[in-house]
C-alpha cells in the first residue's frame, strides 16, 4: 500500500513538476519561434488565445518595415490569425511615414488601421485618437511586471494609452576584446599617458575613438573605425544629440526641465551644456567610417554589429545583432551606460558645475495603439496582449533585428540572457547597464509636446549643419533656439508648458 | 438651328478637368491660408500668415530652391549634351545600332527608387565598390555623400544616368524625322561633319531641342526620389530641393497649412520660370 501511495505521489508531482514543460512542447511545435521557453501560461498566452473565437473579422494594423518591429508584427499576427481565426491584415510604413500615416485618417476622423505603431513621443498628438489600454489589460500579469519608467512611457496623466511592446533607452556598446587587451591597454598607456578603459566620459569616449581609428587593430585584414553613430539628418539623429547632450546639460541640482526651462518656457538647447555636446560630436567626424556622417540607424547597427567600430551608441539593437551567433563579434562586446561628464551646465548660476555627471536617456520605444474608431477594439487589445505576452517577448527580445528590447523587470535577469548563448559576463554587465538605467535619478525621458516633430526636426536640422561644416556648433543650436521660439509661438507656450510639465515631473522624479 | 446642347457633350472633360486640376489647386490655396497641422487640425483662417512666414523668415526654402534650379539646370544640359551625342551616333549606320539603341534605354526603363538604391551602395564610402576601385589604382577615398559639394554632384550622376535616355530618345526621334534635302545640299557643296552640324543638324533640331529641354526641365524641377533616397537631404541640407523640403514639412512635421503655402509658391514660381526659359531658348536657339 505504501508503494502505491509513492508511486501515486511521485505520478502526481511529476506531472505536477513537468505537466508545464509538455504543456510548452504542444505550442511550440505548431511554433517554433517560442521553441526556447514554450508557451508561458498566462491570460493571453498561446493556450488562452487558442479558446478565442475571431472567425470572419478582420484586424488591420500599420507597423514599420520590416524587420524591426515590421517582421514581429507579422510574424505574431500571423500566429494569432492561427489561434483566432481571425483575418489580420499588416502594412508596413517607413519609419518617418508612420506619424503621417496615422494622423491624416485620425484627422480626418477615419480609421483605416485598428492598431497603429509609431514612436512613444507620438502620444501628445495620438492620444485623442486612442483608445485607453482596457482595464483588464492594465491589471493583468504580464503588465504588471512592465517596469515603471516604460508604464510612464506609454501613459499620460495616468491613464495608459499605449500597450508596451518594446523599452529603449540609449546607452554605450564597446567591443570588450579590445577595451580589456592588456597589449592595447599598455600600447594606449605608452602613446597617450592614459588608461584604457570602458569610458567614463564623452572626451575619454572621444580620444578613444580617435586613438583607435582607421586602423586594422582586431587583424581581419580591413580597417576599423572609432564609432558608429546615427548622424543622418531625419533618420532619429536628434535622440543621438540628446544622448550627448545629458551629460552636460542636466543638472540635478536644476530641476525643472531639460529642453526647457519649465517657469519660463526658454529652450534650453543652445546653453554651453548643449553647445560643448554639439562641438564634441563635430569633432566624432573625424572617427566614423567613412560615410558615417550619413550613417542611419539600420548603417550604425550593420557597422558596429559587423565589427567595423570600436564604439556605438543608440538602441539595443546593435548590442543584441552583435551577440547573435553569426556575428563576427559574438561575444566580444559589452554594454555601459552613456559616458558622463565633469562638468554640467548650470542654468541658474549661469555657470559650470565641476564634478562627474552622467544622466541616462530614454529615449522612447516603439510604442503601438489602438484608433478609438476602431470596430474591433477588443480583438485588437488581444492581439497587442498576445505580442508582447511573456513566450513571444522573450523569443522577440533575442532577435536583434526585431527591435523588440527589455521592459520587465523579468528582462534584466542574467539567465535570459545566458540562455540563449551569451557570455555570462556580458550578460551581467547588459542587465546591470540596464538596471541601473531604471535606478538612476537623473534621466531624461523624451519631448512629449504638441509639436515634438517640428522641435525635433529643427534640432536635427541645426545639428547635422554643424555636422557639415555649414554652421559653427554655437550658431547652428542658436538657430534651432529660434526655430523652438517660433514653433512655442505658434502652438502656443501655455499648450507645451502643460504636455512638457508630465515630462518634467517624470524627470524630476515626482511621477 | 439650336447648338445649345452641344455643351452637354463637353460636361464630361469639364468635370475630369475640374476635378482633377482646379479642385486641388484652389483646395491648396485655402489650405494655404489655414494653420492646419498636428495640434490644430482643423481648416481654420490665419489669412496670409503662413505666405508672411514664407517670405521673411524661412531662408531654407529659398536655399533649397537656389539648390534645385543648380541641379535642375546642371542636370538637364548634361543630358541635353550627352543625350544628343548619343543620337547622332546611333542616328548614323554602324555596327549594332539597334543593340545600342536598346541598350542607352535601359537606365530609363528601370525604376529610379531601386536604381538609387543600388547607386547609394555604389557610392557608399566604406563599403561601397566605387571607392574600393578607386583605392586599387591609389586613389584616396571620396566622400560621395558626406561632403556638401561633392554629395550635390552624385545626385547630378545619378540622375543623368537615369534621364539622359530620354533625352536620347526624344532627340533620336526628331533626328530620323528630319528632311533628307539639306544634307544632301550640304554634302553637295562639300560642307565638313561639323559644319552639317552646325548649319544644317542643329537648327533643325532646334524646335525639338526646346520641346525636350522644358519637358526635362518641368520633370528635373521635381527632383525627390533620388535625394530622398540617396542622401536625404544631407549632409546638413547641403542636398535638400524644394520638393524634398515641402515633404518634410507636410508630411514629417505635418505642417499642412504651411506646406500647402510652400506648394502654391513653388507652383507659381515655376510656372512663371519655366515661361521664361522657353522664350529665351525660343529666341536663342530658332532664328527666323
Amino acid at each position: 500500500m505504501k508503494t502505491i501511495k509513492t508511486c501515486v505521489t511521485a505520478l502526481i508531482s511529476a506531472l505536477l513538476v513537468f505537466s508545464p514543460v509538455a504543456y510548452a512542447d504542444k505550442w511550440s511545435d505548431q511554433f517554433p519561434h517560442i521553441k526556447t521557453t514554450g508557451d508561458i501560461p498566462g491570460e493571453c498566452s498561446y493556450e488562452s488565445m487558442s479558446k478565442k473565437d475571431y472567425s470572419g473579422k478582420t484586424l488591420k494594423i500599420n507597423t514599420h518595415a520590416v524587420p524591426v518591429m515590421g517582421e514581429p508584427t507579422a510574424l505574431h499576427a500571423e500566429q494569432f490569425a492561427k489561434l483566432t481565426g481571425a483575418k489580420v491584415d499588416v502594412t508596413h510604413t517607413p519609419a518617418g511615414d508612420l506619424y503621417a500615416k496615422a494622423m491624416v485618417p485620425f484627422q480626418a476622423g477615419q480609421a483605416p488601421y485598428d492598431i497603429v505603431f509609431g514612436f512613444s513621443n507620438f502620444i501628445n498628438d495620438w492620444r485623442r485618437y486612442l483608445e485607453p489600454v482596457p482595464k483588464k489589460y492594465v491589471e493583468m500579469k504580464q503588465m504588471q511586471d512592465v517596469t515603471p519608467s516604460h508604464i510612464g512611457v506609454a501613459s499620460w496623466d495616468g491613464v495608459m494609452y499605449q500597450f508596451p511592446v518594446d523599452g529603449d533607452r540609449h546607452y554605450l556598446k564597446y567591443r570588450k576584446d579590445v577595451i580589456d587587451n592588456p597589449e592595447y591597454q599598455k600600447q594606449y598607456k605608452e602613446a597617450t599617458g592614459k588608461e584604457l578603459r570602458v569610458p567614463q566620459t564623452w572626451k575619454e569616449y572621444g580620444e578613444m575613438a580617435a586613438y583607435f581609428n582607421n586602423w586594422d587593430w582586431d587583424g581581419d585584414g580591413e580597417k576599423e573605425y572609432g564609432s558608429a553613430e546615427v548622424m543622418k539628418k531625419d533618420d532619429l539623429m536628434y535622440a543621438a544629440f540628446y544622448s550627448r547632450s545629458a551629460a552636460y546639460s542636466k543638472n540635478p541640482k536644476t530641476p525643472g526641465g531639460f529642453f526647457f526651462d519649465l517657469e519660463t518656457m526658454t529652450p534650453l538647447i543652445n546653453n554651453p551644456g548643449f553647445v560643448e555636446a554639439l562641438t564634441d560630436w563635430v569633432a566624432a567626424t573625424k572617427y566614423v567610417p567613412p560615410g558615417g556622417i550619413n550613417f542611419g540607424l539600420g548603417d550604425e547597427i550593420g557597422s558596429f554589429g559587423g565589427g567595423q567600430t570600436l564604439f556605438s551608441f543608440s538602441w539595443d539593437d546593435a548590442f543584441v545583432a552583435a551577440m547573435q551567433p553569426d556575428s563576427p563579434i559574438n561575444n566580444k562586446v559589452g554594454a555601459a551606460q552613456l559616458p558622463g561628464a565633469m562638468k554640467v551646465w548650470n542654468r541658474k548660476s549661469n555657470s559650470w558645475d565641476e564634478g562627474f555627471n552622467q544622466a541616462p536617456f530614454f529615449v522612447w520605444g516603439w510604442a503601438v495603439g489602438v484608433a478609438k474608431k476602431s470596430k474591433e477594439k477588443e480583438m485588437a487589445f488581444d492581439y497587442l496582449c498576445f505580442f508582447a505576452n511573456e513566450a513571444n517577448h522573450q523569443a522577440d527580445i533575442g532577435i536583434g533585428r526585431f527591435g523588440v528590447n527589455p521592459f520587465r523587470n523579468d528582462d534584466f535577469k542574467a539567465e535570459v540572457w545566458t540562455q540563449i548563448g551569451w557570455d555570462k559576463d556580458i550578460a551581467e554587465s547588459y542587465v546591470d547597464t540596464l538596471a541601473k538605467m531604471e535606478e538612476s535619478k537623473n534621466r531624461v525621458f523624451p519631448l512629449r509636446v504638441p509639436g515634438t516633430f517640428e522641435f525635433n526636426a529643427a534640432l536635427a536640422t541645426a545639428a547635422a549643419k554643424a555636422l557639415a561644416g555649414q554652421l559653427s556648433p554655437q550658431a547652428a543650436l542658436d538657430e534651432a533656439a529660434k526655430q523652438w521660439n517660433d514653433i512655442l509661438n505658434r502652438v502656443g507656450k501655455d499648450n507645451v508648458r502643460k504636455a512638457y510639465s508630465v515630462g518634467v515631473a517624470m524627470e524630476d522624479n515626482k511621477l | 438651328m439650336n447648338f445649345k446642347h452641344k455643351f452637354v457633350f463637353l460636361f464630361p472633360g469639364l468635370f475630369v478637368l475640374i476635378g482633377i486640376l482646379i479642385f486641388p489647386i484652389i483646395f491648396t490655396i485655402r489650405l494655404s491660408l489655414s494653420g492646419w497641422n498636428s495640434y490644430t487640425p482643423e481648416m481654420n483662417f490665419i489669412g496670409i500668415t503662413n505666405y508672411i512666414r514664407l517670405f521673411t523668415d524661412d531662408p531654407r526654402f529659398w536655399e533649397s530652391f537656389f539648390r534645385l534650379s543648380f541641379l535642375s539646370v546642371t542636370t538637364v544640359i548634361l543630358q541635353y549634351v550627352i543625350g544628343f551625342a548619343l543620337a547622332l551616333m546611333v542616328w548614323r549606320e554602324i555596327k549594332f545600332k539597334r543593340f545600342f539603341r536598346v541598350i542607352f534605354l535601359i537606365p530609363m526603363m528601370t525604376t529610379p527608387v531601386i536604381m538609387t538604391v543600388i547607386w547609394r551602395t555604389f557610392f557608399h564610402e566604406s563599403l561601397g565598390p566605387v571607392n574600393d576601385l578607386l583605392g586599387n589604382i591609389g586613389v584616396k577615398p571620396i566622400l560621395w555623400l558626406s561632403d556638401p559639394v561633392i554629395a550635390k554632384f552624385t545626385v547630378i550622376i545619378v540622375e543623368v544616368w537615369q534621364w539622359t535616355p530620354f533625352m536620347f530618345l526624344l532627340l533620336l526621334a526628331g533626328l530620323l524625322s528630319l528632311p533628307k534635302e539639306p544634307f544632301l545640299a550640304a554634302a553637295i557643296d562639300g560642307a565638313s561633319p561639323f559644319r552639317k552640324f552646325v548649319y544644317v543638324t542643329f537648327p533643325l533640331m532646334a524646335p525639338i531641342s526646346i520641346g525636350a529641354i522644358i519637358i526635362r526641365l518641368i520633370e528635373a524641377s521635381k527632383i525627390m526620389d533620388t535625394v530622398f533616397v540617396l542622401t536625404s537631404g544631407g549632409p546638413g541640407t547641403a542636398t535638400e530641393t524644394s520638393s524634398f523640403y515641402i515633404y518634410i514639412k507636410g508630411l514629417r512635421e505635418f505642417q499642412m497649412g504651411y506646406a500647402a503655402t510652400l506648394s502654391f509658391t513653388y507652383l507659381v514660381i515655376m510656372i512663371i520660370s519655366l515661361t521664361i526659359i522657353a522664350k529665351v531658348l525660343t529666341k536663342l536657339m530658332i532664328k527666323e
